[in-house]
């Protein structure tokens, strides 16, 4: 804040947030107060990145649990209203670091109904596949986590491998392999190179055969089954009342997913199943998570069969970058080029809210224009950030080595809370 | 193709079977003070007074999921914030929007925490970094920002790159 003098102080560097602000000492219940604090994180890693949870324990027993987050807040809503609408797709990337394409597509799909755009079948259709694919990369890192949590390091390694190759088709296709800023406005940045269905095809060919080698680890392992079952459960009622979404949501028993309740992006050409299981268990989660995973294989291989011929962007030229041949021999490409990449292009006034369904669940972009080329705000609704409110629930009356599988069964990604 | 509805009586009157308006309409009529219609999306404006009985009547109704609780400031039009929340409905598949505008001055509204526990954390993100406050929120306190930060970080007139 400026001083008196107009000169801004520098801000002291912020410290740790005391656990007894968390979680209050109870000196008046005396010798009776047999309970103690145990902070958990940031630096821990079952956390899955910096999760801070201050845990109040009787013995090993979790009495009440306190999510502490933020600390990797990097103010993304902030930067976006100081960008181009078009120079926001790579930050979304960076929000959830297991999903770039899902955050690009809710991204651009919201700024698509902005304004009214309509995008040619093969590049919707690429969407979906590059989706699904990214659905496949962020459960493998899941499941692979999520085995070693518990204890079952062999998986990590095969899921990882499986992983490698799914990186490999990003970076075939947008020339990077985690952040892959590959969707625009309009479209895809460029045609699909040569030899990427090929790849996509024989990747997802095998992959049936892996996620069997998966179960085989560890549906069957006692020990897998006793760390998941009937722990950490959530009852239909508590997920809609903590905003859970996504594969939580329908491990407890509500059969709700947006890419078949409200389909964007020609998901209603797609036919697939939506796994749910009715026990609100990790088990459960396990489950539902694989099954989905099986399913988009399915959606992978009916976009890989049925992919449609024609143009990868929008027939707008005062919006979509020109192809570089074009750029070369007409004016007017030239000159539309210049203009998007100096002025940005301007987006009618209003609001649109569009959902989307992440890995991790429902993923919500609401965006606010008021006719200028940068946004006036910019809000991402994520689900780990929401699902976080649920943890309470889940682990209380538990044992602290529930709370680490509890937390690798929500799938949380401290990118997209903290944003 | 692009339908656009502006004013509360058109958008009432076109959109009358649409289940939002009709319970808002029996319930608390003269809570709706604006309403809009655009790029398919209902918008409903409250009294900030009666936000929370709005939200129980949208619940009963069968819109049953809080998706989302986020502020707009409109600095420097008044008024300045436009708390905007967003509730879907799992068994009629729509969504319906409600916007609460608070003045610049002791900016505060009732917060749904008692309808949907889940705006816990949204509600805080909103005080956070935007200073809104929300009476009869459990526990109101910075969830992004360290605790001992000055300012609201998302209103418009802090300086993107901060103060140095």
């Amino acid at each position: 804040m400026p001083d008196s003098s107009g000169r801004h102080d520098m801000p002291e560097i912020p410290g740790f947030v005391e656990t007894a602000t968390l979680i209050a000492p109870r000196p008046e219940e005396g010798p009776k107060d047999h309970t103690m604090v145990l902070n958990m994180g940031p630096q821990h890693p079952s956390t899955h990145g910096v999760l801070r949870v201050v845990l109040e324990i009787d013995g090993e027993t979790v009495v009440k649990l306190v999510p502490d987050i933020g600390y990797l807040h990097t103010g993304i809503e902030k930067t976006c209203e100081a960008k181009f609408y078009q120079q926001v797709v790579p930050l979304t990337d960076r929000i959830d670091y297991l999903c770039p394409m899902t955050n690009n597509l809710c991204y651009v799909l919201a700024i698509e109904k902005l304004l009214q755009l309509e995008i040619p079948d093969r590049a919707q259709w690429m969407r979906v596949l590059l989706n699904e694919l990214t659905r496949l990369n962020s459960h493998l890192i899941w499941l692979g986590t999520h085995a070693m949590d518990i204890g079952a390091l062999t998986v990590f390694l095969y899921t990882f491998r499986e992983r490698e190759d799914i990186l490999r088709i990003f970076e075939q296709v947008s020339g990077q392999r985690m952040m892959t800023s590959y969707f625009r406005v309009g479209g895809l940045a460029l045609d699909p190179p040569l030899g990427f269905f090929e790849t996509a095809q024989s990747f997802i060919r095998i992959l049936p055969e892996k996620i069997d080698e998966y179960e085989n680890l560890l549906t069957g392992n006692p020990i897998f089954i006793n760390r998941l079952k009937n722990v950490g459960t959530l009852s239909a009622a508590d997920a809609i009342a903590f905003g859970v979404t996504g594969p939580p949501l329908r491990a407890s028993g509500v059969d709700w997913d947006l890419r078949r309740d409200m389909p964007y992006s020609s998901y209603e050409k797609f036919q697939f199943e939506v796994p749910i299981s009715h026990d609100g268990d990790v088990w459960a989660r396990y489950i539902v998570r694989l099954q989905e995973m099986r399913e988009s294989v399915k959606i992978c291989q009916q976009a890989l069969d049925g992919m449609p011929s024609g143009p990868i962007k929008a027939d707008a030229p005062h919006i979509v970058l020109p192809d570089r041949e074009k750029m070369k021999t007409q004016m007017e490409a030239l000159i539309y080029h210049f203009k998007i990449v100096t002025e940005g292009f301007q987006v009618p006034a209003g609001e649109v809210y569009q959902a989307v369904e992440s890995p991790r669940g429902e993923m919500g972009y609401y965006v606010v224009s008021d006719g200028t080329a940068k946004p006036w705000r910019v809000h991402m609704r994520n689900p780990s950030f929401a699902t976080l409110q649920a943890l309470e629930t889940m682990c209380v009356g538990r044992l602290i080595a529930d709370v680490v599988a509890v937390i690798g069964s929500i799938d949380i990604v401290l990118g997209e809370i903290d944003r | 193709m692009r339908e656009e509805l502006l004013n509360k009586e058109a958008v009432f009157e076109s959109l009358a079977q649409n289940v939002a308006i009709q319970a808002m309409r029996a319930a608390h009529p003269e809570a709706v003070t604006n309403a809009k219609f655009d790029r398919g999306e209902l918008t409903l404006v409250i009294a900030a007074d009666s936000i929370r009985a709005a939200c129980r009547t949208l619940q009963r109704a069968g819109y049953n999921f809080l998706e989302d609780v986020t502020c707009v400031d409109w600095y420097p039009a008044e008024p300045r914030f436009q708390v905007t929340y967003h509730i879907v409905s799992h068994t009629l598949k729509e969504r319906v929007r409600l916007h609460v505008f608070v003045e610049s001055i002791d900016p505060s509204v009732d917060s749904i925490t008692p309808v949907w526990p889940s705006a816990n954390f949204y509600e805080r993100e909103v005080w956070d970094l935007f200073g809104v406050r929300f009476h009869g929120h459990p526990s109101l306190r910075r969830i992004m920002m360290p605790e001992e930060w000055e300012g609201h970080p998302l209103r418009k007139d802090y300086p993107v790159e901060g103060y140095r």
